[in-house]
């Protein structure tokens, strides 16, 4: 679930040569002071940070060098909505960005924002590295995206609901049968059900990226439990405090509503009056456990474990002190194969036993749905843009990655024979993991892989490599440009609602497109900038 | 309140309490060794026995010096009941409920366990320094106040319903057996002064055992001078000292009622409605019947035992009344 892209200049993506930036000058008054996150002042201090005691340039060494950069133009000269941001940083001391860089850092860790590397038995818990420079997008830009993913995820729905059911647009030959039926995320144990509400993707994180020619297109549709949505919030917490008079200046819009809004789309699957929504975790130990914790906390509704929840005669309960207390709805962060060892994986211990048998009995909802992952195939995706147009007579506002599929045996031949440009992935790996990036592959990794493809052709796509876009980012010698890609989230609940902002995840490494957490990413905060008739974050929830 | 969760909180309590309790026996023992001749009694090895586990102790250390002991108590990560380990199993508890308790109170667990962090780096890199010259004396008190600041904001950030019943009802049960363990090694080991059992000792020895439960004023207040039976009476039976057992018994009584009743105090009733608070409502009892004379003549340590199994079974009900809900 987590995006690449990366570098070819012959890719069909190229970028366009940049010409160098002018200088800009630095100093002066107007400093805001840092509000709240002070590091802590006990005898026992935290020592942590990643910034060195380097004094920052600010922008005056800056260099786009010929990316598309969403915080300058190609001349060196700001973007309209980042004009503000860039005044204000260019007037702040030498070093005073390190330090409220550093500031936030020691803020997240005293605030326990960490994730869970599996793998690395030694201090488990890592802060998820946040960057402060935020990335900016424009009103109309974003109406563009908004109108994008709205239609998106409705086709995506339609999607689901047909291939449980009626499943009109294999039988039209849109989608080929075949790919359906060998797709692992499909869910026979969903055939000819329908969801409460008729939806199966309440909460989804499209992941977008922008590439060398400016054009925001969509890598991955990720409709299971997508995750993120916490940092987006908590990041744009710690902004206001480092930035408020930047913050105010620059207009952006709100993100604050996220976690009521997610509330209501999950109350609108109960017939009830006040419903009793929880959230369900796979436990402390799953590398989303903070936003786990962090929603349910927002939210006002009890985090449960699969342990804590139990079905008698197809009703789901949880075990409180006062006896057992029945569950309307469950926003589960726990994977399909992991629910209910009766129903899927016998082996899960994290899953409740007979949830599958309350939630098809319309006893309990689910979201998202059972089966949904079914739309996040990554051969699916190839066919997004057919089904937007099929379902809703269409045309895609948001284009797709171009995508070669292995399946067909064009597609597959010209794949073979340009493994070392293009990008290929696994149809069912997330995290980064099971690819292989052509440009910076040896050839014993591409015979490999060539191997794989030809022996199940069906798990692999292949697309060109993309040249993300860049944003500004503080790196131990100053500002430099780093690569970054964009998850909005998006709820489907009375109506499609896209939050105004997301995840700016950023490859931190000088010269890496690859922005996983897991694999040496960070993040930003992403500023919405208001147009007229929109809600301005700094006079709507001002501290 | 979902039974895992009361669960956790109350052991996040309860550790917190212990990392305290602990950090206060350490703080008395190094008074007492500062005003021993060299060569007199060790101080060092009651300690180890105040906490039940000598055989682990022996199992990794030779001696029972300052040194040694510290690092166990403190430090030792493969002894479950240190001050890290403690902290690491409150924090760890807090975490699984974060969205249970307040931010603040995460917040400040999740610091007082990094400050135990950075404190055993600077033990690894100078242990003798440490124990030494003050940084050990800052290092215990730190731990009280920390453990204290995180009873104050679960007390003034958490609504006091059932989850923050079953942290007071932790926190003091926790507080009851370790008041009622350092006692017991104590007496012990001033078992020489007992010849002067009934007058007035003033001994500096018994005063420092009252410092060590921030007792010693409230004692002066009212008793004024120093016997072995007021010091009982002040420790096991007295009952408005926060720190003594029937005090911070009755006060958990209060908190089992409550949450058997939904986590509210309005119209608890006197007659007991589970299990549990049957247990504990007896020990209550016990405690307002026995006197510190009945006490001396049974035997502390006897007493202390006696105490400290009822305490289990109190716990052992808690659990199955509240925390193990079937099907």
């Amino acid at each position: 679930m987590f995006s690449h892209g990366f570098v070819d200049s012959g890719s069909p993506f190229a970028c366009k040569s940049g010409k160098s930036n002018k200088p800009r000058g630095g100093g002066g008054p107007g400093v805001e002071k840092v509000a709240g996150v002070a590091a802590v002042s006990s005898g026992f201090d935290l020592n942590i940070g990643r910034v060195g005691e380097c004094s920052l340039s600010q922008f005056q060494q800056y260099q786009t060098e010929g990316f598309y950069d969403e915080l300058f133009q190609e001349d060196g000269r700001p973007r309209a909505g980042a004009r503000a941001l860039v005044e204000m940083i260019e007037e702040l001391p030498p070093g005073e960005l390190a330090r409220r860089q550093k500031a936030i850092d020691q803020a997240l860790l005293r605030m326990g924002i960490t994730f869970n590397v599996y793998s690395d038995q030694e201090g488990t818990e890592k802060i998820f590295p946040f960057d402060i420079v935020p990335r900016i997008v424009e009103a109309m830009q974003w109406g563009h995206i908004e109108a994008g993913l709205k239609q998106r995820i409705k086709a995506l729905n339609c999607f689901i609901q047909d291939v449980y059911n009626e499943q009109t647009i294999v039988n039209e030959g849109i989608v080929p049968r075949e790919l359906l039926q060998e797709a692992k995320s499909f869910r026979p144990q969903c055939v000819g059900f329908t969801p409460p509400q008729g939806i199966w993707c309440h909460i989804t994180g499209t992941d977008l990226v922008r590439s060398g020619d400016g054009a925001i297109y969509v890598l991955e549709d990720n409709l299971r439990c997508p995750s993120g949505v916490s940092y987006v919030l908590q990041n744009r917490m710690l902004m206001k405090r480092s930035f408020p008079k930047i913050f105010s200046a620059s207009k952006v819009r709100p993100v604050i509503d996220y976690p009521s809004r997610l509330y209501e789309t999950l109350v609108h699957l109960s017939p009830q009056d006040r419903p009793t929504v929880v959230v369900l975790t796979p436990g402390m130990y799953n590398s989303a456990y903070y936003e786990h914790s962090f929603l349910a906390q927002q939210m006002g509704v009890q985090l449960v474990e699969g342990r804590d929840l139990v079905v008698v005669d197809r009703q789901v309960f949880m075990r409180t002190t006062a006896g057992l207390e029945r569950v309307d709805v469950i926003y589960r962060r726990i994977d399909d194969d992991f629910m209910d060892p009766l129903a899927f994986r016998k082996d899960s211990m994290l899953g409740v036993p007979g949830l599958m048998s309350a939630y098809l009995a319309g006893n309990v909802a689910l979201a998202n749905a059972p089966g949904t992952g079914v739309a996040d195939d990554k051969v699916i995706y190839a066919f997004v843009p057919e089904m937007i147009r099929y379902y809703l007579n269409e045309e895609p506002i948001l284009p797709n990655v171009p995508t070669y599929v292995c399946q067909r045996a064009e597609d597959r031949a010209y794949v073979l024979a340009h493994l070392n440009e293009l990008v290929v992935k696994a149809a069912n790996e997330a995290g980064g993991y099971g690819m292989l990036i052509g440009p910076m592959s040896t050839t014993e990794e591409q015979a490999e892989f060539a191997r794989r493809i030809e022996a199940d052709p069906r798990n692999y796509i292949a697309q060109p490599t993309l040249s993300l876009s860049r944003v500004p980012t503080i790196c131990p010698d100053g500002i430099e440009g780093r690569h970054v890609d964009l998850r909005p989230y998006v709820l489907y609940g009375r109506s499609i609602w896209v939050l105004p902002g997301g995840l700016t995840r950023v490859a931190l490494r000088k010269g890496s497109l690859v922005v996983n957490s897991s694999q040496g990413g960070g993040s930003k905060d992403t500023w919405v900038v208001a147009s007229v008739p929109d809600q301005v974050a700094s006079t709507e929830e001002a501290l | 309140m979902l039974s895992r969760v009361a669960d956790s909180i109350y052991w996040m309590a309860r550790y917190v309490e212990r990392s305290e309790n602990l950090a206060r026996f350490i703080d008395v023992t190094q008074y007492f060794t500062l005003d021993q001749p060299d060569g007199a009694a060790n101080h060092w090895h009651p300690l180890i026995q105040v906490t039940g586990d000598e055989e682990l102790y022996e199992k990794y250390y030779e001696q029972y010096d300052a040194e040694s002991v510290i690092r166990f108590l403190t430090f030792e990560r493969r002894y479950p009941n240190s001050i890290l380990a403690s902290l690491t199993a409150a924090r760890e508890n807090a975490r699984s409920v974060r969205e249970a308790i307040s931010s603040e109170v995460w917040e400040h667990l999740n610091d007082f366990y990094h400050g135990v962090l950075t404190a055993e780096k600077q033990f690894q890199d100078d242990v003798r320094a440490f124990a030494r010259y003050g940084s050990a004396d800052n290092l215990f008190d730190w731990i009280k106040r920390s453990s204290l600041v995180s009873a104050g904001l679960l007390d003034s950030t958490m609504s006091h319903g059932t989850g923050w019943h079953f942290a007071n009802l932790g926190r003091l049960l926790e507080r009851a057996d370790k008041t009622s363990r350092i006692l017991d090694v104590k007496y012990f080991t001033l078992l020489p002064s007992l010849d002067l059992v009934g007058t007035t000792i003033d001994d500096l020895q018994w005063s420092e055992l009252l410092r060590s439960v921030s007792a010693f004023e409230m004692y002066r207040k009212q008793y004024q001078t120093i016997t072995v039976p007021r010091i009982i009476q002040f420790l096991i039976l007295d009952d408005l000292f926060p720190r003594s057992v029937r005090y911070c018994l009755q006060e958990a009584l209060v908190s089992l009622k409550a949450i058997g009743n939904h986590g509210h105090l309005r119209e608890l009733q006197d007659s007991p409605r589970n299990r549990a608070e049957e247990e504990l409502a007896g020990l209550c009892r016990e405690l307002q019947l026995i006197t510190a004379d009945e006490i001396m003549s049974r035997g502390m340590h006897q007493f202390v035992d006696h105490l400290q199994r009822r305490l289990n079974d109190v716990g052992d009900r808690v659990y199955t009344q509240f925390l193990l809900i079937g099907p």
